[in-house]
């Protein structure tokens, strides 16, 4: 999930490194991922795993702070998915 | 002595390359464009391509700006309960519904005004509103709002 996760962020968050480089904890707004191509990696990733960020994700501060942390949520809302 | 709380203001602002917006629509469409805007701001942001390019970009920097005045902790909320109106004399103001108009109501916020410009490419918003109570002393400033996009 992570490798997905990571080629999501090279294809679409327009980062100044090479999202391939970024350790799974690195704060990706402080690898430049700014809040527009936070929209489009949003996108990606909902295409990707076939699912909606729900607004209640959105507003906590960790959900996009890095690889692990996405891939935390996504395995979150993966499960709750396969539960309903 | 009775101590008078005067209120204060918060702002804030965003900076969007229009370029950016043009790939958004290209790659995600009708996907992006109804997730991040209103029918309204989709009907209201001009005819020529260009020129809607730059609007939509500007009323998005507009959504970022207020979710920094907001002090939304997290990547944003529903974009769309963020909504720039744009009047005839051009000035434009803002509508905060749902999860935005929420977090402005146990803010104490009120008085939104915004401000937007595009040239060159880019597209900038600021927004300022005022908060009822006293301003933060030194020690009570938290988290740098900058720090939501990794801009300066």
């Amino acid at each position: 999930m992570e490798a997905a996760i990571r080629e999501v962020l090279a294809a679409h968050g327009r980062l100044p490194v090479d999202a391939h480089t970024l350790g799974e904890e690195d704060d990706l707004a402080e690898a430049g991922l700014t809040s527009h191509a936070l929209v489009n990696v949003m996108l990606a990733l909902e295409e990707e795993f076939d699912l909606e960020f729900p607004e209640s994700v959105l507003r906590e501060k960790s959900t996009f702070q890095s690889i692990g942390s996405i891939a935390d949520v996504i395995r979150d809302l993966t499960a709750s998915q396969a539960a309903s | 002595m009775r101590v008078m709380e005067l209120p204060t203001c918060r702002t804030g602002v965003d900076l969007v390359e229009v370029s950016s917006v043009a790939t958004s629509i290209e790659r995600f469409g009708d996907r992006y464009l109804h997730r991040v805007f209103t029918e309204q701001e989709l009907a209201s942001s001009g005819s020529g391509a260009d020129k809607r390019l730059a609007s939509l970009a500007g009323r998005f920097a507009a959504k970022e700006a207020t979710m920094k005045v907001l002090q939304v902790p997290g990547p944003g909320l529903d974009w769309r309960s963020i909504e720039v109106v744009r009047h005839s004399s051009g000035a434009c103001t803002l509508r905060l519904t749902g999860a935005a108009g929420e977090l402005a109501r146990q803010a104490g916020l009120s008085g939104f005004s915004v401000s937007i410009t595009h040239e060159a490419g880019l597209a900038v918003a600021v927004v300022m509103a005022v908060a009822a109570g006293p301003a933060p002393q030194p020690d009570d400033v938290a988290d740098c709002h900058c720090t939501r996009t990794g801009e300066t």
